[in-house]
């Protein structure tokens, strides 16, 4: 039995719903699930949360989770006609459990709080590994993909996931727990957008990669706890994870949708996904990509290389370079307004879908150029919240 | 000829890519398998973008992904479930030895006629459905239509990988022979009664999908038992897959009869045989649903053939084709000297007769299907109990209006009397839909492409596919 002084998330099957087909107990890797002549149900004590049954059950019905202080028995479920009521106030507990990535998340949303999902958007997964029983990843690759000698040390991080299933969308980001100082009171959780597309970095083989920058100074001189620790990784390090995080931030799945995205550095990761996952399934649009890069010099600029590779019929890339000896200095903002018409003519269209994300600073400047370039932009910039349309993350 | 980029518009997990001979028969296989699709899949709608999940993988990931995509240009994919090296042949006479993977010389022949007969209703079901667009009672049905239709053209796809990659020059021709029969031709028919019969409405096509495609999943569960690896591997992925279909026809059935109850409801309508009054709503009265249900039962249990059948037994023996959930049950899985309890037909009484199991398998994954469909129509009762009318839907008895086996022809009613040969045609006539009944619910075949809206004799889906909300896009009709 599973004792819990807290909260447990457990997950159920909804009877209304399920058509009794067997698959989830035909897929699930540990025999959680079980059933009699009335019900399929899911035991408490053996369910890992892993999700493999999610994707393969016909009716949605496998996608049922209450908030509880002690586990419903399969007794009891096997019984069931409905679910149990799902009361609010579970919800709110359930919020408090994580308040620190609600808190993260709040603070890299402030540009856009009341942003919601595209509408096409695929529902995300959210909360498949919690802190009581985070996913433990392998560390297939640890590469750094800026100039070796360039001041910004950036890595990509591809973590092998072994058989849990951790479903990722493109823009969600997930929380790294590294392994706990001796002093420590609480464990530290930092977030990462996540830089491969929903199929993985490598699809088919259950992986996702991040895009990690090592902070020399965290601000009070001493060297960043979590990016260290993550760019010293190497092949083969175990790492635990936690999330899938962030139901806003999502890629629109709609083939005929634009996506501006505008970002600098690291801020590039969800768009490394959403590009990718363009490449693979979309290569022929009809959606447009236009993406504003911003970065000292080409040599900080995380993916250069495989960046310039991609087909212009793919991605139109905007490089804004401050530092760069051969080029003008230019910020994103100045991308923006010298390709100004280009963007309104994409935001008139009601397919087009605009995203930030990178630096807190770019947003004030970002927001300034579209408000002399774009007519009326702030009761735009309103409407395009609410449809789904615009979405900022900032750090 | 065209090439094809194997590896993206094929997604496989069979290597195709490295497979000169497959790729080879594929490419000369595929353009006439667009050429089918193109001429009996869906009719219209080929430029639609229709909401479809489309399997990359058998991961986890790779299981569902949902996007936009214009039918033509789905991507049918051959996938196996992941593969256990150590995996033993489960029953039959080789029980216990590692199982093929290639083809056993001496079962070459049987292994092949099942797999065509297989084969045989993935294409045939997309053919008697192919009318069903114009009328479809909202754009989320209009979308489950089209995400079985694709996915039994993938499944034929699973078949048409196994004929090739194993069967050499005979497997080609079979995998040709498949494009080239059609659902109803006189001449060229498909093989079996049941994908021959039309699905002319919605209420036919959610009874298919709930009686016949189940059919589907136990001939598949029996062959994913198989001691030949490849077959066994791929007919488990496509269980997954045609676990939504039955789900189109669970819900579907159970959707109407939420619209029926409830019009009844509020119109203050408390009897069921209130015919007139009742479709005078608008929705489908339940013994109209009964009656559609005793059609499709029935044909449905033609289709796992005679009780007794010799094909079935040395199938087994051979260890090509178990019984349904093999690896589930505790026996010798020889079947030596065990017996079955089999109805028969004692002159005017209908008895039940222990024989030897062997020669039964047939009856004994007819009975199992049937107590499958039984727990489904439980579940409907529910919906109608809750709403206090006083009906229940039932199976009809095994014997009642059967073209095959023991009570092929036979004068048996829903109940299992065996009546007078004199009165059988009307007794059977009117547990079947009446032509007054195919006329009425012709009548409300009437489509419904607003978003979010469904016709007035089907409920709104508790819950829709993928999470989406009932008023999604799900098909772009003119993109």
């Amino acid at each position: 039995m599973i004792t819990t002084t807290g909260l447990l998330r457990q997950h159920l099957i909804d009877p209304e719903v399920c058509i009794r087909c067997n698959t989830c107990e035909e897929t699930c890797p540990i025999n959680a699930i079980t059933h009699n002549d009335d019900n399929y149900v899911v035991d408490p004590d053996i369910c890992a949360s892993c999700g493999d049954c999610l994707g393969p059950c016909p009716t949605g019905a496998i996608d049922s989770w209450r908030i509880v202080t002690t586990p419903h028995s399969i007794a009891d479920q096997l019984t069931w006609e409905l679910l149990p009521e799902d009361t609010d106030e579970n919800h709110e507990s359930a919020v408090q459990t994580d308040d620190e990535v609600q808190a993260l998340l709040e603070v890299a949303h402030q540009g856009a709080p009341r942003a919601v999902a595209p509408k096409t958007a695929s529902v995300p997964h959210l909360n498949v590994a919690t802190r009581h029983s985070p996913i433990i990843a392998t560390v297939m690759g640890n590469y750094r993909i800026t100039d070796p000698h360039s001041d910004s040390d950036v890595h990509h991080l591809v973590l092998d996931l072994g058989s849990h299933a951790f479903p990722i969308l493109e823009g969600q980001s997930v929380g790294v727990l590294p392994p706990p100082a001796p002093d420590a009171t609480r464990p530290v959780l930092r977030l990462y957008s996540v830089s491969s597309p929903r199929d993985g970095e490598r699809p088919g083989h259950n992986n996702l990669a991040l895009t990690v920058k090592r902070v020399m100074d965290d601000g009070s001189g001493a060297p960043g706890l979590v990016s260290n620790y993550l760019c010293d990784l190497v092949k083969g390090d175990q790492i635990a994870l936690v999330g899938p995080f962030g139901d806003t931030f999502l890629m629109p799945t709609d083939p005929m949708s634009n996506l501006i995205m505008i970002c600098t550095g690291t801020g590039s990761a969800p768009f490394r996904a959403m590009t990718e996952f363009h490449r693979r399934h979309l290569p022929s649009g009809p959606g447009k990509l236009l993406l504003f890069f911003g970065a000292r010099t080409r040599s900080e600029l995380p993916y250069f290389g495989p960046l310039m590779k991609l087909d212009r019929a793919l991605i139109d890339i905007e490089l804004c370079l401050s530092r760069e000896h051969d080029v003008p200095v230019r910020h994103v903002q100045d991308g923006l307004r010298d390709r100004a018409a280009d963007v309104l003519e994409l935001i008139e269209q009601d397919a087009t879908h605009i995203y930030l994300c990178g630096v807190k600073g770019m947003e004030s400047s970002v927001r300034g150029v579209l408000t002399e370039s774009i007519p009326d932009w702030p009761t735009r910039e309103a409407q395009l919240l609410r449809e789904g349309r615009l979405h900022i993350e900032t750090y | 000829m065209e090439l094809v980029d194997y590896d993206s518009q094929i997604p496989n997990n069979v290597e195709l890519a490295n497979d000169e001979r497959l790729k080879r028969a594929l490419e000369q296989w595929h353009p006439g398998y667009l050429n089918w699709w193109n001429q009996m899949g869906p009719s219209g709608f080929a430029d639609s973008e229709v909401y479809l999940r489309t399997a990359t993988g058998v991961d986890p990931k790779g299981w569902a992904q949902f996007q936009y995509v214009r039918m033509p240009e789905y991507r049918w994919g051959i996938f196996l479930a992941p593969g256990d090296p150590d995996r033993l042949i489960g029953f039959g006479e080789h029980a216990g030895e590692p199982v093929w993977q290639e083809v056993p010389g001496e079962y070459r022949a049987m292994l092949r006629r099942l797999l065509v007969v297989q084969g045989d209703t993935e294409p045939a079901s997309v053919e008697q459905q192919r009318y069903l667009g114009a009328t479809a009672p909202s754009l989320y049905d209009l979308r489950n239509l089209f995400q079985v239709n694709v996915e039994e053209g993938r499944h034929l796809w699973a078949m048409v990988y196994l004929l090739q990659r194993y069967f050499g020059r005979d497997g080609r021709e079979e995998a040709e022979a498949l494009l080239n029969r059609r659902s109803g031709d006189e001449d060229r028919p498909r093989m079996l009664g049941a994908f021959n019969e039309d699905t002319p409405d919605w209420l036919s096509f959610f009874m298919f999908t709930f009686f016949t495609d189940r059919d589907g999943k136990y001939q598949l569960e029996a062959l994913a038992q198989s001691g030949f690896d490849p077959l066994a591997r791929t007919t488990r992925f496509m269980l997954t897959e045609e676990a939504h279909h039955m789900f189109v026809g669970e819900s579907g059935i159970g959707r109407v009869i939420e619209a029926t109850v409830s019009a009844m409801s509020s119109a203050g309508i408390e009897d069921p045989y209130d015919t007139d009054t009742i479709r005078a709503l608008g929705v489908i009265d339940l013994p109209t649903l009964q009656r559609y249900l005793n059609f499709h039962f029935s044909v449905s249990l033609d289709l796992f053939g005679a009780e007794g059948s010799s094909n079935a037994a040395n199938a087994f023996a051979a260890g090509l084709k178990g019984r349904f959930n093999e690896h589930k049950i505790a026996d010798d899985h020889q079947l030596v000297g065990a017996t079955y309890p089999v109805l028969r037909l004692d002159g005017t009484k209908i008895i039940t007769r222990d024989e030897p199991a062997l020669t039964v398998l047939n009856a004994r994954l007819r009975d199992d299907y049937a107590n499958d469909c039984a727990n489904g129509v439980k579940r409907w009762n529910k919906a109608i109990e809750k709403s206090g009318i006083q009906f229940q839907l039932t199976l009809p008895h095994l014997g009642f209006h059967r073209r095959v086996g023991e009570f092929g022809a036979k004068p048996v009613d829903p109940a299992g009397n065996v009546v007078p040969e004199s009165t059988f045609d009307q007794v059977t006539a009117s547990h079947l839909p009446s032509a007054a009944d195919r006329a009425f619910i012709n009548s409300l075949m009437l489509p419904v492409y607003d978003r979010g809206s469904y016709a007035r004799w089907i409920a709104a889906p508790k819950v829709a596919i993928d999470n989406k909300p009932g008023d999604f896009e799900f098909v772009r009709l003119h993109a």
